[in-house]
């Protein structure tokens, strides 16, 4: 029995955008997308600044934002927003703040009209502050008792030294120094619509919901003043920093290398070359060290994109004892990569699966509102869906070779391991040069 | 604030079959997208595993992904991928899923990928050796390595529950796993990966005559075998409480978790949709009883959440199933009053009753997010499959909105009623990371 072929692809439905900039500058972008009776919102506010007590500060006020707003405390909101069937939540990296939401499709006006009441008249009450500013010194307690997260910290700290990227977690003496005067100030400068983004999509009327964004927000006016953030530094060579964790029972292997954004033209045969090499369950990576050698649950290579540069980021986390050979084996498939051409069955398996993902990652109101709003800081849209599986389908092989040459070549990347220090040492030291001093 | 509430309530178009193997088929077409889910779960999860092999079926799991028939080791993946597509499987209480989500051109080939398995898994030697050490580090890296790692769904079964079938280790014990032989997993297979054993669940972008031909080519000649009878695994509610503690190496401040055994969620669905309800009345969003009094007034702890079904899923286990609640907090001297709280909040809703307008708005919300979930095709596909298997009708999650609007309060009080303080297992995590 042969295992079927593809049958004729049948093309997505168009969908249609509607835009709108307001008079407050706050940039609009409706999408009807019927499916389940629901509307997905996401309003995404640039968020970056250089200032030291920024990343403390902007994340005290992502997590007391909706603690309380003109006529609500902090149950009463979250009780008037639940009534719609609706949610909303906050959420702060160094780039943006994000205020996102969903709602049954017929509530959408109200939870605008609530929403407008957060951003125009949130009252971060100090003893709801007080409260937050607890809670996040033991929530990053939590995360950095994490081996992943201390592991990506120190990568972050080793490729770009101390710039504002490297902090985007805060350190939990700078929370607990932060008043609630300080946040209110913060979301007074910032939370503005000038060059704020938001992305409305599901079961509406694109006009319509124009119209309502516009009345309802219509009060929100201002801009945040655009602070000059230095230029991600580009990571020069290190040894591999090994950070001790004793009683590890796996260590946490963290890389990474500056990559192309998405409007660079060869980008798509860089998406291509790290699919290749790690960026899905086919890729060579896990074919090698979890398939044949089981030294792993899964490694993964992906391409991340900041509004300042975009990263190759590679991490797995591999069993203490087989340390060294997982790094052995990641520097040959980097290094094979990066030296011989890749095959064209390689690559059409890859462009495929590219564009089968975007897809389906589009084809739900949550993911198509997400991708477009991420798609927004960079000044892209639905546009760029639609052509980007052009440009990986004109991607050639030769291209997907000459990009895994540049940017896989290991001798790139920088690195960071988290572990066992006093068993894993040796072993890494035996192929690569490494430090314990950060 | 009282308004009459209009509850949406989605309709599909089902189309149900059973092959002359017993292969139960449900379709359901959704052209709005050119993308399709297919699932297959077999009726056949930890619960089922034998004495001595803790973690098998999860282990078995993986083996199903390593060839098969008519395809060698990696092919599978290839398949899946280089035609657009994700694929996944995971394990639970009471069922294993295998499912994929594909460009609708791939429809026959999906169905293809999963008949293959069913007829004739690839287990070898070599393959059970190395998915053994894929296994202990997706275990070390989820549990062992990680703060908080499996807590509670590892541990808490093993004080709510007596059964072997219900209080092991789900993920299992190294040792179990290292004893796992090619031969139990044949077995394994032969007793409980029956056609007349599963359910196929195929929806999004297709044609239900089309693919019910296509589901007979592919599926219609796998030899028909007895499907093994699934015995109770029920047991009764506690009656005095329980406590143990665990100690956790990477956590920096403690944690507990507060399991009851709650009513048959197939047998008894009313109560248990009660029971659904009052989990969100207590602990969703900033609006709800054990936050509003434990985080924010008594600031005894850092979060809170009240959940059913071991993994969050209140529709994805048969009886018996739990109430679970958990926190973590800063103060390893305050449990006590943490527990405390949480008694007293239970009572307030058992003796004063709810809010006006309490139990419509929670109930407004749970209806939103279950539209929600449906959206995506692979999670609609895993859902009437789930739904089919669990309790023998794919077209109940329509009709869950309907039965959600007509839980009364007083059915809330009385769940709430239930969970009292001797019919409790209270775990206790001991942070051993504390600086």
């Amino acid at each position: 029995m042969t295992v079927p072929a593809l049958t004729k692809p049948r093309t997505p439905k168009r969908l249609t955008v509607s835009e709108r900039t307001t008079e407050s500058g706050l940039r609009v972008i409706a999408v009807r997308k019927p499916g389940v009776p629901i509307v997905e919102m996401r309003l995404r506010l640039p968020f970056a600044s250089a200032r030291a007590t920024h990343s403390a500060r902007s994340a005290l006020l992502s997590d007391s934002m909706l603690t309380g707003a003109a006529g609500y405390d902090r149950a009463g909101l979250a009780a008037a927003v639940q009534a719609l069937g609706g949610d909303l939540s906050v959420g702060v990296d160094a780039d943006r703040l994000m205020v996102a939401g969903n709602v049954l499709a017929t509530n959408l006006r109200p939870l605008l009209g609530l929403l407008a009441t957060v951003l125009n008249d949130a009252t971060y009450p100090d003893d709801e502050v007080a409260t937050e500013r607890d809670r996040l010194v033991e929530k990053l307690s939590m995360a950095r008792s994490r081996a992943g997260v201390v592991a990506s910290e120190a990568l972050s700290h080793r490729m770009w030294g101390e710039h504002p990227y490297t902090h985007s977690l805060p350190q939990p003496d700078a929370v607990a120094a932060t008043t609630p005067a300080q946040v209110r100030k913060l979301h007074a400068d910032m939370v503005r619509p000038g060059r704020a983004v938001l992305v409305v999509v599901g079961d509406i009327s694109p006009a319509r919901a124009l119209d309502q964004v516009e009345a309802a927000l219509g009060d929100w006016t201002g801009r945040a003043p655009v602070g000059r953030i230095p230029a991600l530094p580009g990571p020069e060579p290190s040894p591999l920093l090994i950070i001790d964790r004793p009683g590890s029972v796996q260590s946490s292997l963290r890389m990474g290398a500056s990559a192309l954004s998405r409007t660079d033209e060869r980008y798509p045969a860089l998406q291509l070359a790290n699919m290749i090499f790690g960026g899905y369950f086919s890729s060579r990576w896990t074919e090698n060290i979890r398939e044949d050698k089981g030294y792993t649950y899964g490694p993964h290579s992906r391409i991340e994109h900041n509004v300042l540069g975009s990263s190759l980021m590679l991490d797995v986390e591999v069993a203490t004892e087989v340390t060294g050979p997982a790094l052995l084996e990641t520097l040959y498939e980097l290094g094979k990569i990066a030296s011989l051409p890749v095959t064209e069955a390689e690559v059409d398996s890859v462009r495929q699966y590219a564009i089968g993902t975007l897809a389906l990652s589009t084809a739900t109101q949550a993911g198509l509102a997400s991708t477009l709003s991420a798609l927004a800081a960079f000044g892209l849209g639905l546009d760029w869906m639609i052509e980007h599986p052009r440009n990986l389908a004109a991607t050639s092989v030769d291209d997907v070779s000459a990009a895994a040459a540049e940017f896989l070549a290991p001798a790139r990347l920088t690195s960071v391991v988290v572990g066992d220090a006093q068993t894993i040492t040796a072993p890494l030291a035996a192929l690569v040069p490494v430090t314990t001093e950060p | 604030m009282s308004r009459p509430i209009k509850l949406p309530s989605p309709a599909f178009d089902l189309t149900h079959h059973t092959l002359d193997n017993g292969l139960r088929v449900v379709v359901a077409p959704d052209r709005s997208a050119p993308v399709v889910g297919v699932a297959v779960l077999y009726d056949v999860g930890i619960r089922s595993e034998p004495e001595g092999r803790t973690g098998f079926a999860h282990l078995f799991e993986h083996l199903m992904f390593q060839g098969s028939a008519n395809l060698e080791k990696l092919e599978h993946f290839r398949y899946v991928q280089s035609s657009g597509g994700t694929f996944n499987g995971s394990t639970h209480f009471d069922y294993t899923d295998y499912f994929e989500a594909l460009p609708s051109n791939a429809l026959e080939r999906g169905l293809f990928l999963e008949a293959d398995r069913m007829r004739s898994p690839r287990i070898t030697e070599e393959n059970l050796a190395n998915q053994l050490e894929v296994v202990k580090n997706e275990i070390r890296v989820n549990v062992m390595n990680r703060p908080y790692g499996g807590f509670p769904w590892i541990y808490l079964p093993s004080v709510l529950f007596d059964t072997f079938a219900n209080s092991h280790n789900g993920y299992g014990g190294f040792e179990d796993l290292e004893g796992a032989t090619v031969e139990d997993a044949r077995d394994f297979f032969r007793t409980y990966y029956a056609p007349a054993n599963a359910v196929l669940a195929v929806a999004g972008d297709l044609d239900p005559d089309e693919t019910l031909e296509l589901v007979e080519k592919h599926f219609g000649g796998i030899k028909k075998r007895r499907a093994p009878k699934r015995p109770s695994f029920a047991e009764p509610r506690l009656q005095s409480e329980r406590r143990a503690t665990h100690d956790d190496p990477h956590a920096p401040i403690p944690a507990v978790a507060i399991g009851y055994r709650v009513p048959d969620p197939v047998g008894d669905l009313d109560e248990h949709l009660a029971h659904v309800l009052l989990a969100e009345i207590l602990s969703d969003g900033d609006a709800s009883r054990l936050q509003q009094r434990l985080v924010q007034r008594d600031q005894l702890v850092t979060d809170i959440a009240a959940y059913i079904g071991e993994f969050g899923d209140p529709f994805d286990e048969r009886d018996p199933t739990a109430l679970t609640i958990t926190a973590h907090y800063p103060d390893a001297g305050s449990l006590e009053a943490i527990l405390r709280a949480i008694d007293e909040e239970l009572a307030r809703v058992a003796d004063d009753g709810l809010a006006p307008g309490e139990l419509d708005r929670v109930r407004t919300r749970l209806i939103s997010v279950l539209l929600r979930e449906m959206d995506a095709v692979l999670s609609r596909t895993l859902n009437f499959a789930k739904f089919e298997l669990i309790y023998g009708r794919a077209e109940l999650i329509a009709e869950l909105p309907g039965r959600l609007a007509a839980v009364t309060e007083d059915a809330v009080r009385k769940a709430a009623a239930e969970l009292r303080p001797d019919r409790r297992a209270v775990l206790e995590l001991v942070a051993g990371g504390a600086k």
